[in-house]
C-alpha cells in the first residue's frame, strides 16, 4: 500500500503511523458529556468501503494527513494534509 | 448418526457407503424463539448450548455463505488459557476446559492436542512479566511452568539460543494449551446443534433487523422475513454492519490479521511457540505444513488479506528465531478480519433493544473462545443473566471507564492493541 502525501509524493506505507478514523479531527467540547465522549474515544462507523482516516507521516514531513481509502480493496483514491482539512471545518 | 471407531471399521469395510450429511438443510421457518445471526463457530456454539443447557430448541442460525466458511477457518487453531487479567481468565479457564470435554460431548473428532504452549522470554524484565502473568494461571487454576534456558533448550533444541540481539532466557509454558482442527470445530457444533432442533440456514444473508417500539420483531434476509423473540448477533469480523442495521455504532475497528502456512513435512515442531521479541508464533498442523502468524497490519481493513510489511516482519522474526525453516516453502497466505475492541478484549452483553445481544470485539483471540462464548452467550441468551465467568465483557465499560481489560497494558483506544 502506497499513500500519495501532499508534501513528498507517493510513499510507502511504511513511513506511516495509523491513527484511525478521521473523527478524530471532530474533538468534543470538554463538557460534552460521556456520551458524546464515549462516541468519539470508542464508537466507530467502521465502514466496509471507503474510509477517511488519519495517518502521520513519521518518517517523512510529520505531516498529519487525512487519507481517503477503500477498507475492502485497499485501494488508496487521495491524501489531504489534516491541517487543511481541519482548516476548512472551522 | 454416532461416529465410534466400530463404525468406521465398518464402514471401510463396505465401501464407506453409509455415512450421510452431518446436518440438514432447511427451509427457514417463519417464526423462531431465537434468531442467531452468524453461523461461525460462536453462532453454532451458542446454538448448541441453548439447546443442550436451556433446552432452547426453537432456534435458527443464519449464515450469509456457509458454514465454515469465514473467520472460523482462517486462524490458526490455537487454544489456550493464559491470561492475565480477572475478567478475561475465568473466562478462557472455562473455555478451556469446556474443549477438555469437547470431543466427548459432541461425538466429534477435532483433533484438539494438548500439546503445549512456550511463549519465550529474552530479558530480565520479560521473565518478571511472565513470572507474574505464570502465577495469575495458576492462581486461576490452569497450568503454567516458568523455564529457564536449559529446560527450554531441552524440549526445543532447534532455536536460536545465543542470537546477538534476543537470546533466549527461558519460557512461560502452559501445558494444556494447543491446537484444534477449526473446519472440524465448526463442524462438530453445528452437527450437534442440528442433532437437538437447530436449524442451520445457509446462504441466507440477514438484510435488517426488525425493531418495534425498542422490541425486535425479527429480521429481514435474503431468503425472506423471519420473526424471532430474540436475536443474537454472533458476526465478530462484521460486527459494525450487523449492528448498524439495529441503529448502533459500535466500539469497534476491523483489522486485517495475516496468516501463512509452508509445504508439509515430516514433524518438526511438536509444539506452540511463540517468539517474545517479535510478532511470530508457530506450530505444525496435523498434515505438516507450518502454521504461523504475527501482529494485525494496523490500519482499518476488511480485506482478508495483507500488505508485505507485515509478511516481511513476520518471516524476519521466524527466521530469527528458528532458522531452520528457512527453507520450508511457504505455500499460501491470507487474513482474516478481526473485530479489535479498545481494550483487546470482547464483548458479550445486551444492548439497549429489547431481545437483542450482542457479542463482538473477540480481537485475534476468538477460536479458542468458541466454546465458552457460546456457553455463556447461551445463558444469557436464555436466563438474560450474565454468565458469571463472562460477567465481565460488559459493552458500557468503555463508556463508564469501570471494569476495562486491557491485557496488553497499552491503553484502551483503537490503534494500540
Amino acid at each position: 500500500m502506497r499513500i500519495p502525501c501532499p508534501i513528498c509524493g507517493e510513499r510507502d506505507r511504511r513511513e506511516f503511523y495509523y491513527q484511525g478514523d478521521a473523527l478524530a479531527l471532530h474533538r468534543p467540547d470538554p463538557d460534552a458529556g460521556d456520551a458524546a465522549w464515549n462516541d468519539y474515544i470508542h464508537n466507530r462507523d467502521n465502514p466496509a468501503g471507503v474510509i477517511r482516516d488519519l495517518w502521520h507521516h513519521e518518517a517523512g514531513c510529520s505531516h498529519w494527513l487525512v487519507v481517503t481509502r477503500n477498507t475492502v480493496t485497499h485501494e488508496v483514491l487521495g491524501a489531504e494534509l489534516a491541517c487543511k482539512v481541519k482548516g476548512e471545518q472551522g | 448418526m454416532r461416529f465410534s471407531a466400530l463404525r468406521i471399521l465398518k464402514e471401510g469395510l463396505t465401501g464407506n457407503k453409509g455415512w450421510s450429511a452431518h446436518w440438514r438443510d432447511p427451509d427457514p421457518k417463519d417464526e423462531y424463539d431465537v434468531v442467531i445471526v452468524g453461523g461461525g463457530g460462536h453462532g453454532l456454539s451458542t446454538a448448541f448450548y441453548l439447546a443442550k443447557e436451556h433446552g432452547v430448541i426453537n432456534v435458527a442460525v443464519l449464515e450469509r455463505g456457509y458454514i465454515g466458511g469465514g473467520n472460523v477457518g482462517r486462524n490458526t487453531t490455537i487454544v489456550r488459557a493464559n491470561y492475565g487479567l480477572p475478567g478475561n481468565s475465568e473466562f478462557y479457564s472455562h473455555s478451556l476446559k469446556l474443549w477438555e470435554q469437547l470431543e466427548g460431548e459432541l461425538n466429534y473428532n477435532v483433533m484438539h492436542s494438548q500439546r503445549g504452549i512456550i511463549n519465550l522470554f529474552h530479558s530480565d524484565g520479560q521473565r518478571d512479566a511472565f513470572a507474574r502473568r505464570g502465577n495469575a494461571m495458576v492462581n486461576q487454576g490452569d497450568d503454567a511452568i516458568l523455564m529457564n534456558r536449559d529446560q527450554v533448550r531441552d524440549m526445543i533444541p532447534y532455536l536460536n539460543f545465543d542470537s546477538l540481539r534476543f537470546p533466549i532466557y527461558g519460557g512461560l509454558y502452559h501445558p494444556r494449551g494447543g491446537t484444534a482442527r477449526h473446519d472440524a470445530v465448526a463442524w462438530g457444533f453445528a452437527r450437534g446443534a442440528d442433532q437437538r432442533g437447530v436449524d442451520l440456514i445457509q446462504n441466507c444473508e440477514v438484510t435488517g433487523i426488525n425493531i418495534e417500539n425498542g422490541k425486535v420483531r425479527g429480521v429481514e434476509t435474503s431468503r425472506g422475513t423471519i420473526r424471532a423473540k430474540k436475536i443474537a448477533l454472533a458476526t465478530a469480523g462484521r460486527s459494525s454492519q450487523t449492528a448498524a442495521m439495529a441503529g448502533m455504532r459500535l466500539p469497534i475497528e476491523s483489522h486485517v490479521l495475516q496468516a501463512f502456512v509452508t509445504e508439509g513435512i515430516k514433524p518438526v515442531i511438536d509444539h506452540v511457540i511463540s517468539f517474545g521479541m517479535g510478532h511470530f508464533y508457530i506450530s505444525q498442523s496435523d498434515k505438516g505444513g507450518l502454521v504461523f502468524g504475527g501482529d494485525i497490519d494496523f490500519y482499518a481493513s476488511y480485506a482478508s488479506r495483507g500488505n508485505l510489511p507485515m509478511m516481511e516482519h513476520v518471516m524476519e522474526a521466524g527466521m530469527s528465531l528458528m532458522p531452520m525453516i528457512g527453507k520450508a516453502k511457504v505455500l499460501r497466505s491470507w487474513g482474516g478480519i478481526m473485530d479489535m475492541s479498545p481494550d483487546g478484549s470482547p464483548i458479550i452483553d445486551k444492548t439497549d433493544i429489547d431481545g437483542l445481544y450482542l457479542n463482538c470485539g473477540w480481537c485475534y483471540g476468538g477460536f479458542k473462545a468458541v466454546p465458552g462464548s457460546g456457553f455463556s452467550y447461551a445463558h444469557l441468551i436464555a436466563t438474560d443473566r450474565h454468565h458469571e465467568p463472562a460477567a465481565r465483557f460488559r459493552l458500557d465499560r468503555f463508556q463508564t471507564g469501570y471494569g476495562l481489560m486491557d491485557e496488553e497494558a497499552t491503553g484502551s483506544q483503537h490503534n494500540l492493541h
